[in-house]
This record gives structure tokens, C-alpha cells and sequence, in this order.
């Protein structure tokens, strides 16, 4: 990586505000929300919003946001423009042949751990990278990245990759916890309560961190089963154009094993 | 006769890829395993037949892979690309994996779109332990919803709170497939997918927005319009959210939108500023 920050480089980037346009957003603040908001922090919102059809400006001093532009920098530089016709034929369309499931964890880009270049994986990633079952009401976002995947990008591979030390894991295996309760934590892990009986029932005499490791590979497994009870999956599997693999990155000890489901 | 699933699965083809060496994973191996099953079938006569059959469709799936090295090997990639990143990062940065195995602390909260071309960690050189990620269809932050929408409000809860990130940053980008779903829903509201079309339209008012203003645009620029305008009322959704809501107002969280052009090479990146009048901050 070289050095971005000198002061004669003229950056290829805008960092131009834009105005905002708030106005349906927080709208919902007051129709929408049904548990009791503290009112002074509701006045304060109120004002914001206001403020917010008002002028453009751009923070003088903002670190972070400099950091983005010197890591768009760093990639422009060192990658776009370095592969021009790779990324012209990318910028025409994109065909993955995997679609990843992996965890929210910053430490567990799929692209970092199993080197996918851009164009090769299409992914989505939440907290413990689960699949729920088909659910339309509830379970929309995974849905419809599994559904863009399989439907319009025809993608031959879903691969769910777990990890170790995961947050999300954790969470499962330690409730209930009437000493901490979420909003969404708790309701979003419970996917994985199969996993987590499984475990029990199988290893509920060995240490917990053990516990944890076996679970974080045994709701790869259960995720794994729930992406069959989407249609569109079960027959793409069925007729042989796709697999489902599961993975599991271990950082602790640097590996990373793999395996896939059979039909018979 | 198509296959039948059971509940239970066959994990086979396991490969743990620690210790392999790269260049193992020959056609050494390959023959190998046609020796060991050759060998088993001629030993075992009294094989099920089901058994042998299947034994005889592997060995003609690895002799086939075997003699077409061109031929696309998921499990290989996985292998190879694993192996690339252990070697050329992991092992070369013992002291920050070792720092990042034992905790993480990001200070972004990031949504990207699910696009194989836009991962921030290509994009913006994320290294691990920089960014936590969600990643779904066209970038989108739903309102609150603890029914419909527990996904992402789990990330964002984790983030904001356990993680205390100082930033969320929604990044759109060009040429988005979701966004341009969006835009072609008709007006009528009928539907043709199970999940897609009602999921973007989480972004709806970004659509009724750019349709009444850039009436003049082709429908090409309106939707490159609307991938900007959706991160601006992803940011306005991510206000319903009171732990979001209180660490915007306390000034802990930063809330920033970007575009991803991957046509021109740009990147644009705004704040969401906000004023809180002193009057007010008395009540």
C-alpha cells in the first residue's frame, strides 16, 4: 500500500454532500412506532429533520470519512485502473458461479478469506449467517438474495460459511438471559435452535467453548437444510445444476474446511 | 427419477485445508482415489449394487476432472483461495490475527449491496477487522420492524450497541439489479417474484421521488437517480431505530451515504449532518 495522504494528489472522487431526502424516512418514526419514545429525544428529532432540508455543507475535519476515500483511492489506483478491460466487461454484468452466506463479523469477508475477486461471489452476509426457513412475511432479505441468485444470476455453488468465536452463536448458546434482552438479537439467532439442541443433545457434557465450535458448524448445517425449503433451490439442486456446500473458518488456528450435501 | 431428500444430509467430500499443500492437490490425488475405489469394487463382490453404482459415477466424475484441468472446480477454488489468503495475509500478519481472534472492534457499520462486484472490502480496502457487514439485495435499511424485518435489525442492534460502531455507512452503486426491479414493478403493484420485488420495495418512496422529478431522464438515468436517492431513505430508515436514533443525536454514531460507479470509477460519499437548536435541547 503506498502512501495517500500527501497533500499535492488530486483525488478522482467527489465527496460532494448531496441533499437529503428525509422526507417519508423519519416520517415513520411517529406512524410506525408503537413502544413509548422518550420526548425530548423525539423534539430533537424533529428538529433535525428540519435542519436537514436546509443546505449542503461538508464536514471540514471527518477522519473516518477521509479513510473511505483513501480506501476507494487505494482500489482505484491499484485495481481498476490497472484491469480496464476486466472491469468494463464487469460493468456490462456479473456471473458469479457461487453465492455466499457468510457472518456480518468483520473479520470474515468472504472476499478477504477465500480471495473472491470482484464478479466471482455474490454474498450476502447478517449475523451468524443464517438461513431461515421460506418464510415471505418474515425472512424477505435472505429471500431475496437467494432467490436474485439462483433465479436471475443461476449462480452453481451456495456455499454458508461459519467461523469461529462467533457473537452470534454465542448468543444462541447462552439463552435465555434474563439479564440482557434485545430487540432483534435474540428473535434473529433463534434460527438456530436446532443446532443449539443438536448440540446439547449430543455434547452437553463437554466444555461450552467446545460447544460453541460444534454449534457454529452445526447451524452451518441447519442453514444448509432450511435453503431446501425455498422452491426455487430444491429444484435447482434436484436437477443437478447447483450444490450446497457448507464451510467453516476456523481464525483461531488459520483453516478452513469445507464440505457439500449429497442428494440420494 | 429425480432424486428424494430426507432431513438428514451426507456430508462427503470434506476437506480440511490446513495443512495441504497447494501443490498436493495434483493428479496425484485424483489417481489415488481411483486406484483405492477400483480396488475396492474388485474386493467387495458382494457390494449392493446401489453402492457400486455410485462408487462408478465418482470415479467417472474424478477421472473426468481430472482430464480436463480447464474445467471449473468449485471445491478447488475454495481450496486455492483459502490457501492464497492464509499465506499472503494471515501468516504474514501473525500479530493482528492473533489480536483479532481474541475480539473485534469496527468502526463501521456497513450495508452493500449483495453484488459481486461491489464488496467493500475490494472496494474501500476494508482489512478485517475494519468494517462489519450486511450485505442483501440493493443495500436497502428497512424501517423498524421487529416482525418483518428482525435480519437487519439484528446487525444494526449488535453493531450500535455491543460492537458501538461510529459509523454506518449505506453504499449504493451502479447498474444495481434491485434497483432497477424496483423501477420496473408496475404501477398496478403486481408482482412476479416470491421475494424480490417485495423486498426493494422498502425503497419505494425513492422511486415515487425520482418518477414526479426526472420525468425528463431515460429510464436508465432514473434508475441511476433512484440507487442514490435509496441510500438517502435507507439513512432516514435507519432514524427509526431508537438505539440509532440516540446515538446520532449523543453524537456516537456517524451516518454517512455513498455510490459506488463501477462504469466511471467514482465514488461519492456524504454525511447526514444534523443541527440541534439549544432552545429545544432545554425542554
Amino acid at each position: 500500500m503506498g502512501n495517500f495522504f500527501g497533500r499535492n494528489q488530486s483525488f478522482q472522487m467527489d465527496t460532494q454532500s448531496a441533499e437529503v431526502g428525509v422526507e417519508e424516512g423519519p416520517n415513520k418514526i411517529f406512524i410506525s412506532q408503537q413502544q413509548v419514545v422518550d420526548e425530548e429525544v423525539q423534539a430533537k428529532v424533529e428538529m433535525l429533520i428540519a435542519e436537514l432540508h436546509g443546505t449542503k455543507h461538508h464536514p471540514p475535519n471527518d477522519p473516518d470519512a477521509q479513510k473511505l476515500d483513501h480506501g476507494f483511492h487505494f482500489f482505484k489506483t491499484n485495481i481498476f485502473d490497472a484491469h480496464p478491460e476486466y472491469f468494463s466487461e464487469l460493468a456490462k454484468g456479473q456471473s458469479p458461479k457461487f453465492l455466499v452466506i457468510a457472518c456480518s463479523d468483520s473479520r470474515v469477508s468472504p472476499s478477504v478469506v477465500l480471495n473472491f475477486k470482484p464478479g466471482e461471489a455474490f454474498v450476502g452476509r447478517n449475523i451468524g449467517n443464517m438461513v431461515p426457513q421460506f418464510d415471505q412475511l418474515r425472512h424477505t432479505e435472505i429471500g431475496a438474495v437467494i432467490e436474485y441468485a439462483v433465479k436471475s444470476l443461476e449462480v452453481d455453488n451456495i456455499l454458508v460459511m461459519g467461523h469461529s468465536r462467533c457473537g452470534g452463536i454465542e448468543r444462541l448458546m447462552t439463552l435465555p438471559d434474563y439479564t440482557q434482552t434485545y430487540d432483534f438479537i435474540d428473535e434473529w439467532v433463534k434460527i438456530g435452535l436446532p443446532a443449539k439442541k443438536k448440540v446439547l443433545q449430543e455434547a452437553g457434557d463437554l466444555p461450552f467453548a467446545e460447544q460453541l465450535t460444534l454449534c457454529e458448524k452445526e447451524s452451518v448445517r441447519n442453514s444448509m437444510v432450511n435453503l431446501l425449503s425455498y422452491p426455487f433451490v430444491r429444484n435447482a439442486v434436484v436437477n443437478g445444476t447447483m450444490i450446497v456446500r457448507g464451510g467453516y473458518y476456523d481464525f483461531v488456528n488459520g483453516s478452513f474446511e469445507q464440505w457439500k450435501m449429497c442428494t440420494h | 427419477m429425480a432424486p428424494k431428500f430426507t432431513k438428514c444430509m451426507l456430508l462427503c467430500c470434506s476437506a480440511k485445508v490446513s495443512q495441504k499443500e497447494e501443490d498436493s492437490m495434483g493428479s496425484e490425488s485424483y489417481e489415488e482415489a481411483i486406484a483405492a475405489l477400483s480396488k475396492l469394487l474388485s474386493e467387495k463382490a458382494d457390494l449392493g449394487s446401489v453402492a457400486a453404482a455410485k462408487i462408478k459415477q465418482v470415479t467417472a466424475e474424478l477421472e473426468a476432472a481430472a482430464a480436463d484441468p480447464t474445467k471449473f472446480n468449485p471445491v478447488k477454488r475454495i481450496e486455492t483461495g483459502f490457501l492464497h489468503f492464509k499465506k499472503e495475509k494471515y501468516e504474514k500478519n501473525p500479530d493482528l490475527y492473533s489480536a483479532l481472534a481474541k475480539g473485534q472492534s469496527p468502526k463501521f457499520l456497513v450495508f452493500a449491496c449483495s453484488d459481486s462486484r461491489v464488496c467493500p472490502s475490494h472496494i474501500l480496502d476494508f482489512q478485517p477487522g475494519e468494517a462489519f457487514m450486511v450485505r442483501n439485495i440493493a443495500n436497502m435499511v428497512p424501517s423498524y420492524d421487529k416482525k418483518k424485518h428482525t435480519g437487519v435489525g439484528a446487525a444494526i442492534e449488535y453493531a450500535v450497541l455491543h460492537l458501538k460502531v461510529e459509523n454506518i455507512v449505506v453504499i449504493g452503486h451502479s447498474c444495481c439489479g434491485g434497483i432497477k426491479g424496483l423501477m420496473s414493478i408496475p404501477d398496478d403493484g403486481t408482482t412476479a417474484t416470491d421475494f424480490i420485488e417485495n423486498w426493494v420495495s422498502i425503497c419505494a418512496p425513492a422511486k415515487t421521488k425520482v418518477k414526479s422529478e426526472c420525468t425528463e431522464l431515460s429510464f436508465l438515468e432514473q434508475c441511476n437517480n433512484c440507487e442514490k436517492e435509496a441510500v438517502n431513505v435507507s439513512l432516514g430508515n435507519l432514524l427509526t431505530y431508537p438505539f440509532v436514533r440516540e446515538a446520532v443525536v449523543k453524537k456516537t454514531v456517524a451516518l454517512k451515504g455513498a455510490h459506488y460507479d463501477f462504469v466511471n470509477g467514482k465514488f461519492d460519499l456524504w454525511n447526514l449532518d444534523f443541527q440541534i437548536s439549544p432552545s429545544l435541547a432545554a425542554v
